[in-house]
């Protein structure tokens, strides 16, 4: 019955594409696949802000279409879909690319077409060096690395281990760490890994534990493995600070590893997760509270950090298509280059030319776990 | 030495979980020839089906007993639906089938369920055990626990009782076992409600180690296949000792040599033994059938 | 005609004709992953097909073939053109060495092996980031002859390009396959799927054309997976991941590993059904894996024999 329904949405989207007067948007982000749980709440976010906007009457009066495509994380399906969306969809604009491989086989579509692509994979390399097509919405790992090395300075650390995953996301976000960790006076003493769907990490803990002088360990991954390394961290009583990465920046995360297991960890999140605790007079204080209370209104959950990629990219693309007044990809794209002081849950975003995220360092929050929920590290 | 105590906990963990996941391919293996690669996805609807139903307000033995009934049921019908019809395909074509299955059965889970991660409280806690200056946490003597239930279990099934050797019986010779009056249409029924409901009783088990969420079951299947392998496909005891050992090679690696490596360490180990033994360490002698 | 004519000429029409009835220019980008994939399974038919063996890790020869076109033109300064072909030396030579040892294995056994192997090649490459930039991926450097043609006053898209491209060496590909099923060494091949110990009683050399088989497919994926790095200018360790291999293997066998022209089919189903499935959106697994399963049940030998014999009626 179900897929009759399927059908039925189907043939009124056909009806619909031929009424004219709309703008068409493209998104292709990994709704199945080992990414799903990052691409899962950016799919359902970019429908609830469609649906909302067509409800409100559109932009400047003109309904928008959205097109979207499960690419299951696979860079090359992303491909694919990019293509479809450019040349069969006719969009003036895509979002996508959960994963950081997907977003730069997108990248050379996007650029070759002439067509805006807001990416919401991490990886710094996705808009360093600038290409005039392509912009994104999530920290880069280069940040989170940064954030995390700054407050172990000011805790004083200056030498640590690091335990990372081996899928795109801990890899990526290990070797941009290793790049710049040097740049804080810290040494990492061991350098250990493990695969994203390992059971037990006790074997590469035991060897950072036993390193000597080893004074706090940063954990950069997502999905299962970070919980079951703060899990492992507090069976083997390593009395040391643990740091985790964004990629675990979601309420899930606490009840995952469990809350006291994961007592005292640190890392560097989006206002998203804290909004309640925000300063009344914060420009993302109103943003992110009306994003939360719409997603969990709409899907009985509350969104991840990863949704609120989506959210901004959608925000960021509306407000350039409002100030830029046509639907026209070029105009669009000048448009979202020119994006000044756009509140978003990942940050105010100004972006110039030079810079296509259009947020630094201080739009990350550092967070700290306390009695099973997130606190700000003041 | 506490840190080779604490390696060798860390792999018996691990391996006793890729052993309950090879003990669920001996059965079907035992009774069809089939491998089914859909056997982690029984893994995956123990976990999700437990999780589903706990969160839905039943007491957390409860609804393990129901994923694992669940889990039976949905295995019993995969066998009517899928294998039975395809009785005689060639090897390549059962592979295909049951990774059809297994894709369906994630497309199924994830409409049915949702793709986050999941994760149920410990049985008995998460206070570790300590054992020579190395800790293991209570979970893992449970899935240690399980996995020895279930093999003991299997062996007394298949050597002692009636039917157990009707099923090994149906392996060897299908229609030599119709011949002497055993029904194999139900023997295969059988096979896989149990291989099934041991792939959930590993789900409920695993659970709250290592999380749970609809596309865990590929990973699942291919340790498993690697630990039944190892030991020699259709062996109770090979499946154990594989699925242990693989868990063990991984966790020295892990330890001594390189964590970056330690999947490439257990497939190695895998290799070199199947060049000097083609049947795993304990599998059977097969005969060329000309 | 022999049936070598007829498939070539099947082939070539297709890769001709198609573009007229194409809307627009994503068709391209979909006809051109066809040729490619079917260029794999090109080289499955010759293993499977032919030899009777089974792979499931042939992803991995397609993962060498592709980051040899993203690493020789950097590191070594081939072209990459010629960094295609040194790839493809590797993987012969990496299926060559490891071949004989694997291939004693039948069956499940077989099966773990080569899926190991797989496992080990994707590894490798999502985990020496010095060499390879890790799991995210990495630039694929332009082949240059769109370019050239372009020179020449033949003005094509990419996509087009990559399509005639990607057709012209399928048909090529299918054509070295096709000889190779007449030669002496193609009816050696066909009695040993046929019985092994019989081809061994007459005097054929087993070992020695089960590698060959072995090898030969391993350069039709690895050269598959040069195609495809080079169209995307981009490539990722999952070209060479477990499930890839699967698709390979499916593809094959679900057109009918018994002849080119069936996995080509099988090839074109597997890479469309992706494409048309996204109307049912959550959908679209469910129904990949009942696709799946329903073919190997009810057309066995694959979806091409079974279609034709159906068209032919029962007389045959």
């Amino acid at each position: 019955m179900k897929t009759l329904t399927a059908l039925a949405t189907l043939a009124a989207l056909g009806l619909a594409g031929t009424a004219g007067a709309e703008i068409r948007i493209g998104a292709t982000v990994s709704e199945t696949g080992p990414a799903a749980f990052l691409g899962d709440p950016e799919a359902k976010t970019l429908k609830m802000m469609v649906e909302k906007l067509n409800a409100a009457g559109g932009i400047n009066g003109e309904q928008i279409a959205l097109t979207l495509y499960d690419d299951g994380g696979d860079p090359n399906k992303a491909r694919t879909f990019a293509t479809r969306l450019v040349e069969d969809d006719e969009v003036v604009a895509i979002i996508g690319g959960t994963t950081t491989g997907a977003s730069m086989s997108i990248i050379p579509v996007a650029e070759d077409a002439e067509i805006p692509f807001i990416s919401l994979a991490g990886a710094i390399e996705i808009i360093d060096p600038v290409k005039e097509w392509v912009f994104k919405t999530p920290h880069t790992d280069r940040m989170a690395c940064q954030k995390i090395f700054e407050d172990m300075q000011a805790q004083g650390i200056s030498k640590i281990g690091m335990i990372s995953g081996t899928d795109g996301f801990g890899a990526s976000m290990r070797a941009q760490c290793l790049e710049v960790v040097g740049d804080y006076g810290i040494e990492v003493l061991a350098d250990e890994s493990y695969g994203p769907t390992d059971a037990d990490m006790t074997p590469q803990l035991t060897n950072i534990k036993n390193t000597a002088g080893v004074q706090a360990v940063l954990n950069p991954g997502f999905g299962q493995g970070p919980s079951v390394v703060t899990r492992n961290f507090r069976q083997l009583a390593i009395d040391l600070p643990l740091y985790q990465s964004h990629g675990v920046a979601s309420k899930g995360f606490i009840d995952l590893a469990g809350p006291e297991a994961a007592e005292g960890v640190r890392l560097p999140g989006t206002a998203l997760l804290v909004g309640d605790l925000l300063a009344d007079d914060d420009p993302q204080k109103p943003v992110v509270t009306a994003y939360v209370e719409e997603y969990q209104a709409a899907y009985g959950e509350a969104p991840s950090t990863f949704g609120g990629y989506a959210h901004d990219a959608f925000a960021i693309l509306v407000d350039a298509l409002t100030r830029a007044g046509s639907a026209e990809p070029e105009a669009i794209r000048d448009a979202i280059e020119q994006t000044a002081g756009l509140a978003g849950t990942t940050g105010v975003v100004t972006m110039t030319p030079e810079d296509h995220l259009g947020f630094d360092l201080s739009a990350f929050r550092m967070l700290e776990i306390k009695d099973g929920a997130w606190t700000l590290v003041q | 030495m506490a840190e080779l105590m604490q390696f060798l906990l860390s792999g018996v963990t691990v391996g006793a979980v890729y052993a309950l996941v090879a003990l669920g391919f001996t059965i079907i293996y035992n009774a069809s020839d089939v491998v089914n690669f859909a056997q982690g996805e029984f893994v995956m609807l123990g976990g999700m089906i437990t999780v589903f139903a706990h969160m839905a307000g039943l007491p957390l033995p409860l609804a393990a007993l129901i994923a694992i009934a669940g889990t039976a049921a949905a295995g019993v019908l995969l066998n009517k639906l899928a294998i039975e019809p395809a009785r005689g395909a060639p090897v390549v074509s059962l592979i295909i089938i049951t990774i059809g299955a297994s894709i369906f059965i994630q497309g199924v889970a994830q409409l049915v369920f949702d793709k986050q991660l999941h994760r149920f409280p410990a049985f008995s806690g998460d206070t570790p055990i300590r054992i020579l200056g190395a800790t293991i946490l209570p979970q893992s003597l449970w899935v240690l626990a399980g996995a020895i239930a279930v093999f003991v279990g299997l062996w007394a099934f298949f050597t002692k009782t009636l039917t157990g050797r009707a099923v090994l019986a149906t392996s060897n010779n299908r229609l030599a076992a119709q011949l002497v009056g055993i029904n194999t249409n139900w023997v295969m029924t059988l096979s896989f409600a149990l291989s099934a409901a041991i792939g959930a009783l590993a789900g409920v088990l695993v659970t709250p180690i290592t999380n749970i969420s609809y596309g865990v079951g590929i990973a699942y299947a291919l340790k498993g296949f690697a630990g039944a392998m190892l030991g020699g496909m259709g062996s109770p005891i090979g499946a154990l000792v594989g699925g242990i050992l693989l868990g063990l090679i991984e966790a020295l690696t892990a330890g001594y040599l390189s964590s970056v490596y330690k999947d490439a360490a257990a497939f190695v180990v895998i290799l070199v033994v199947l060049f000097v033994m083609p049947q795993g360490l304990f599998g059977r002698k097969s005969t060329d059938r000309v | 005609m022999t049936t070598k004519r007829v498939t070539l000429l099947i082939l070539a029409i297709i890769v001709i004709a198609s573009p007229f009835f194409f809307p627009s220019n994503y068709y391209y980008r979909v006809g051109s992953l066809i040729f490619v994939n079917g260029l794999a399974v090109t080289g499955m038919v010759i293993l499977i097909g032919y030899a009777g063996q089974i792979s499931l890790g042939h992803a991995g020869f397609a993962g060498i073939g592709g980051y040899a076109c993203a690493l020789a033109p950097v590191h070594l300064g081939l072209h990459p053109g010629l960094a295609a072909i040194l790839g493809a030396a590797i993987s012969g030579a990496l299926a060559w060495a490891v071949g004989r040892p694997v291939l004693r294995l039948k069956g499940y056994y077989l099966a773990v092996a080569t899926l190991g192997l797989g496992i080990l090649v994707s590894m490798v490459l999502a985990n020496e980031a010095w060499l390879t930039r890790g799991p995210d991926g990495i630039e694929v450097p332009d082949l240059g002859l769109n370019d050239l043609l372009e020179a020449v006053g033949i003005d094509l898209s990419n996509s087009q390009f990559w399509y005639f491209f990607s057709g012209l060496v399928l048909v090529i590909g299918a054509w070295v396959a096709l000889n190779l099923y007449d030669s002496p060494t193609g009816r050696a091949l066909r009695a040993l799927h046929g019985s092994e110990i019989a081809a061994r009683t007459v005097g054929i050399d087993v070992a020695r054309l089960k590698l060959q088989a072995f090898v030969i497919s391993a350069i039709y994926a690895s050269l598959s997976g040069s195609l495809l790095a080079l169209q995307n200018k981009f490539i990722t360790p999952d070209v060479a991941g477990f499930m890839h291999s699967i698709e390979m293997v499916t593809m094959a066998v679900l057109g009918g590993v018994g002849s080119v022209l069936g996995a080509f089919f099988g090839a074109t189903i597997l890479t469309t059904l992706p494409q048309v499935l996204t109307v049912f959106q959550e959908y679209e697994q469910i129904l990949l894996g009942l696709v799946m399963m329903l073919c190997m049940i009810f057309m066995r030998e694959g979806l091409l024999p079974s279609i034709l014999r159906a068209l032919r009626g029962k007389d045959k």
